[in-house]
This record gives C-alpha cells, structure tokens and sequence, in this order.
C-alpha cells in the first residue's frame, strides 16, 4: 500500500476516534458545565447527611448551582461536615439554609439552598448556620407509629 | 485406578508449571517490548502503518456493531423502563451502559477477534518462514522492528475504536429511541447529560479500553512469536490469542468496574 | 603466509538436549576467500553448526572463533555486530513478503545506513543486476518462483557486502537451471566481493563443482574432509556411499528394527 494512503487512512481514523470521545464528553457528558468554572467553598454541618455523596449537586429553585465537594465526620461536634463548591457566578447571602433532599421519590440525595435575607454574602470558607437533615425512613416510621400510639392513648384518656 | 488418579494429578502439575512458566516468559516479554520501543516512535511511520492494519480496518465491524448494540439497547431498554414508568431516562440507560461497560468491553472482544488474531497469525507465520530469523541475521532486533509498532498500535486504537462504539451506540439508542419509539428527544438528551460525567463514567471507559488494549495486544503479539513455526502451531496460536484476550477482557473488566464504580465513589 | 583463518571451530559440541548431543567435538578451519562445503545426511548436525557459527547457539564446549571473536564471549550488541559482517541465505529465502523486491534488498541499506535514497537505489539495482533479477524489483516476493526467490535473498544478504557468506542449503528444491545459476552466483560473488564462504549442502554434484574445501559431517562428528577431488577418489566408505549416491553401506538401508521374523510373526495390533 502506499504511504499516503495509510497515513491519510490513519489520520482519518484518530480524527474520527477522537471526535467520538469529544461527542461522549461534551453531548452525552457534562463537561459543559463546571469542570472549568470557578468556585468557592462552604461548609455545612448535618446531623444525618442520609445518601448524599461526593459530587451531588447543590441545587437553588431546583437550578445546580454547585457540587459537594467533601463530606467528613466532626468528632467534636459529632456531626457531619459536608463542603460545597458553589459555582462563583453566584452569590447567596450569609443566612441561606440548607437542606437536604431527595429527588422524585426513590431518587439520588441532593442539597437545597434556600436564600436567606441578609445583606452580606457567603464568603469562601464560612459555614452555613441553618441545616436540615435527610429524612431518614426508619425515624419517620418510628415517629409515626409514637404518634399514633399518643394519640391513642390521649383518646383513651380523653374517654 | 489409584495410579490413573495420580497420573492425572501430575500432569495437572506439570500443565500448570507448564503455564507458569510461559506466564513468566510473557512477562519477560513484555518488558522486552516496552525496553525496545524506542525504534516504534522514532521511527512512528512504522507505527502509524500497523494503526492501519489494526485500527482503521477494524472500524467497519465497530461501527457496525456499536449502531446494533446501541440499537438494541433502546429497544430493550425502553420496554423495562416504560414498566416504572421511566421512560424518559432511556437516554441515561444506553448511555451510561455503553461508556461505562459495553463500549470498552465489546470494542475489546471485537479487536481480539479481528486485529489480534491477525496480529497473532501475522507474527506466527514471519516466524515459520524464518523472516524474523532472517531479520536476526541481518542484525536487526525482531522485537524492536515487528512487535513492538504493533504493540503500539493496539494499544492505541483500542480507545479510539472504544470511543466510537459507544459513540455510535449512542445514536442508534437516538434512533430507535427518540425516532422509533418516540421517546421525547430533549428528555432523551438532558438526562442523559446531567447523569453521564465525564471525570467518573467516561475517563473511566476511556482507561478500561486503554487497559484491554494493552492485555489484548501483548497476549496477540506474545501468542504469534511463541507460536510452533508450523501449520497446527499456527492456527493454535491464533486460537489461543481470542482465547485468552477474550477471557482477560472480562476478567480485567471486573476488577476494574469493582475498583471504579463501586468502592471508589462510595464516599 | 598465514592469515588468520576466518572461522576457526575447535573441538565444539552442542545438543539441544544435554543428554542427546548433536555435535561431538567437531573442529574445522574456513581460511579466508574460500568456498568451504559442509556436507553431511540430513539431520547430521550441519545446519546446527551454521547456527553456531552465526552465534544463534552457544557451544556447549570448545571454542568458536568468527572473524577473529571468541563467539560465546559476545554480549547481544557484541553478536549483532558481527552479523553486520556476515550475510545467510536461508533455505527457502525467508523474504519479507510484506515489502517489494525492491525493498527486501534496500532493507539492511535502510536500517544500518543513512544513505540517502538515491544512492540506495543504485546500489539495490547493483545488487539485483548481479543476480540477474533487475527486472523483478517492484514485484512482491509472493509472486516469485522458488530460484527467483532465492536469489533476490542472495542480493538482499549481499547487500551491505559481507565478508563471510552462509548458505544453508541453497540448492534445495530447485531445477537444473536455477541450480546452476545459484552455484555460479555463489561462487563469482565470493571472489569477486572477496568473500569467505560456507555452504551447508547435501547435493554432491552443484557442491563439488564450487567448493574449493569439504568437511563430511555424520551423527555430529567430521569424518572427512578434502578437497572435492581427494574426496571423489577417497576410498573411505562413508564417502563413497556418499558421493556416489548408494543406498547402502555405513549408513545403513535399514532403520534399526526388530528381526523381519519377528514382526511377520507378531500379531497385528490394529485389528
């Protein structure tokens, strides 16, 4: 075969090779969004972080505005630790809450912010005062039932 | 009966010092390659044409084969998912299956079957007919010159060809999703996104196919240089090249998804 | 006048099992600008001996000398150093049947010299204009016949002019013609490139006609050597049987067997 002819078979071929990685990484992937965006850091204390994971989003009015970057255990306080990286294009006020919450009802864990009303923005490195939890089944279950148990026995009493 | 039983036993010892033994050798081979591929990139025209005979001819039956898998893949899919009523995340299914698994691991067995079979038969049969003893006597390194351009190739057409498998798996899961069946084309494509990251899911496929790459294009190039240079020794050689390539694939596929998508992630 | 010889083999044995060795204790001289002939039954250990000789195995005792190198003393660059000096022909051509003719003959050119195209291409066309095969260098080796074959694998051994030519068995399976041709070409190219030559051969005839020296090798022992006159009129039986072809004498018709009575009376076994 001709020199030339492979090599413009071959050029063809990691041409076309790499434009099928480039469709998978930039259609079918993400790499659209936040690989290159910057970020600052906030951390947030959980008592039960439920199934949240590393690289969840952080939504706000259901947009991602961010990923958790580090969930770690704080041995003195004995709760979870959880940092974001929160995109830098946007700013949430020092008071924002977060919580944490499930998508559609079987779905994967995320975290929602949800903006507070103060005039100072979140700096890089502070930490969100307002948490909730995820709700975990079993505690929900087991409240339920001590409800239900009260308020059989308050109907009892009241008879 | 005792000494049939006894018989057996040894020469399941002997078999599998038998196999070790060659194990090692592949092993010293391997490294033999890696030490003289200086030749296969200074002089990468060499390279270039074995990407040629390994990569570009095998891109037909890749296409191919990745359009009907991810084909497929749509049809089978959307009939389980429409079940949960999750119709939508068909995107999220043929495309995670393909980038995560499917593509690395059937590109791979496709490429054993076609390009290290021949890599193996070509190999083999320069042997039988004493070219590389020839190259030998003409001072040449065989291993240098013949094996390791093709060791190169392999292992770098194997992510390219991976990449278009589930490329193209993709679209055929587009087509009969989307356009067959009727899935809705913005649910099929934003879901798909927000699910598919690159850093987890297609790096990963990427460094799988780089891996089968290499399994499979030392066990080609070990299989065709220790063939018996005879007719049988030939074909048994090639025999054996989709062989154990094929098995190492699925093996390596385990450990790998086991260290990548499970253990890893769970933080 | 002594010139060192240019293979000096002394008392050298080998087996590719050490319980069977294959050559006992075999010494030899190639005094330089000869054609020596090594011939012998097959499987008699010469083809073994080239190899030793090319240092593709090492001597399991004695010494090799090859151009003036103690062969088994060569590390791995040491050995492909020397084979820059020596050239084979290998039985069937062992050419390289993805490149042309061309190709084939350009290849050592290519891979041990920087010189530039042009010059490559005159000296191939040299190479194949001695061998008589010019008109053949853009076909590819597949579409040759067995002499032509060879003899492009001469020009490509001949390539970078050697000083010592091996040729094992050269005149295997050819016709009269390509025979001649091939053992005329060996002989002008030795003397006219000033070679040493080796030619490992059981075909009397085209040897005697070329050769200026044999050794007879058998069950991997010398057992004659001489120039092909003494040989002709030698009256020592092994090389008569040789030269004239008997089918009968040291080297026996029979292969070792039970008596003839023994196995006409033996019951059959594959009944």
């Amino acid at each position: 075969m001709k020199r030339s002819i492979i090599d413009i078979w071959v050029g063809t071929f990691v041409a076309v090779g790499f434009g099928g990685l480039l469709f998978l990484a930039l259609k079918v992937g993400n790499l659209a969004s936040f690989s290159t965006a910057e970020t600052y850091q906030v951390q947030a204390k959980f008592a039960n972080i439920g199934g949240l994971k590393v690289r969840a989003p952080i939504k706000s009015a259901g947009v991602v505005v961010g990923r958790v970057s580090n969930v770690t255990f704080d041995n003195e306080s004995y709760e979870a630790l959880v940092t974001f990286n929160v995109d830098a294009q946007y700013r949430f006020p020092r008071d924002t809450s977060a919580k944490i919450l499930t998508s559609g009802l079987l779905g994967e864990q995320y975290v929602g912010l949800e903006a507070g009303g103060d005039g100072v923005m979140l700096k890089q490195g502070d930490r969100l005062r307002l948490t909730q939890s995820a709700v975990v089944l079993e505690n929900l279950i087991s409240q339920f039932l001590f409800n239900k148990a009260a308020e059989g026995k308050d109907s009892k009493d009241g008879k | 009966m005792l000494a049939g039983l006894r018989q057996g036993l040894a020469d399941l010892g002997s078999g599998a010092t038998a196999k070790l033994l060659r194990l090692g050798f592949a092993a010293r081979f391997f490294v033999a390659i890696l030490l003289h591929s200086g030749t296969a990139f200074r002089r990468f025209g060499l390279t270039i044409r074995e990407i040629y005979f390994a990569g570009v001819l095998s891109m037909v039956i890749i296409l191919v084969s990745g359009l009907f898998v991810g084909m497929v893949l749509g049809l089978q899919g959307f009939e389980t998912l429409q079940r949960y009523g999750s119709g939508d995340a068909l995107g999220v299914l043929v495309a995670l299956s393909l980038v995560r698994e499917l593509g690395p691991v059937i590109a791979g067995l496709l490429f054993a079957s076609r390009a290290g079979s021949a890599i193996t038969a070509e190999i083999g049969l320069m042997k039988a007919t004493e070219q590389i003893a020839a190259m030998e006597m003409m001072a040449v390194d065989p291993i240098a010159r013949v094996v390791a351009p093709r060791f190169w190739a392999g292992v770098i057409s194997m992510p390219l060809l991976a990449a278009l498998f589930s490329a193209l798996g993709i679209f055929g899961g587009y087509l009969v999703g989307v356009k067959l069946i009727g899935v809705d084309e913005g649910a099929f494509w934003s879901q798909m996104q927000a699910s598919v990251d690159v850093r987890n899911d297609i790096l990963n496929g990427v460094i799988k196919s780089l891996v089968f790459g290499v399994a499979v294009t030392w066990i080609a190039v070990f299989e065709g240089y220790d063939a018996p240079p005879t007719a049988e020794g030939v074909s048994g050689a090639t025999t054996r090249t989709v062989v154990t390539s094929s098995l190492a694939i699925l093996a390596l596929d385990f450990v790998l998804t086991a260290l990548m998508f499970t253990g890893g992630n769970a933080k | 006048m002594a010139t060192a010889p240019i293979v000096e083999i002394d008392k050298v044995s080998f087996g590719y099992d050490p319980a069977h060795p294959v050559l006992h204790g075999v010494s030899l001289r190639i005094e330089p600008g000869s054609v020596v002939g090594i011939m012998g039954q097959s499987g008699c250990g010469k083809t073994t001996l080239l190899r030793i000789i090319a240092g593709w195995l090492k001597a399991s005792a004695g010494n090799t000398r090859v151009l003036g190198e103690s062969v088994r003393d060569l590390d791995s660059d040491g050995i492909y150093a020397l084979r820059r000096k020596m050239g084979m022909l290998f039985q069937f051509g062992a050419l390289f049947t993805d490149m042309t003719v061309f190709d084939n003959v350009a290849f050592q050119m290519r891979e041990h010299t920087d010189l530039p195209p042009d010059l490559v291409h005159d000296l191939v066309m040299m190479k194949l204009e001695a061998v008589g095969l010019r008109g053949v260098a853009q076909r590819m080796p597949s579409e040759l016949s067995g002499g032509m074959a060879r003899r492009v694998a001469l020009a490509r051994a001949v390539a970078l002019d050697p000083r010592l030519m091996l040729y094992d068995e050269p005149f295997t399976g050819l016709d009269p013609i390509s025979l001649g041709v091939i053992a005329r070409l060996i002989r002008t190219l030795n003397d006219s490139l000033g070679q040493t030559s080796i030619v490992v051969s059981h075909d009397v005839e085209e040897c005697f006609g070329i050769v200026d020296y044999v050794y007879f090798v058998s069950a991997g022992r010398i057992v004659a050597e001489g120039t092909p006159d003494e040989l002709r009129r030698s009256a020592e039986p092994f090389v008569s049987q040789f030269v004239l072809g008997e089918p009968d004498g040291p080297i026996p018709f029979h292969y070792p067997a039970p008596t003839y009575e023994a196995d006409l009376a033996a019951p059959a076994k594959n009944a």
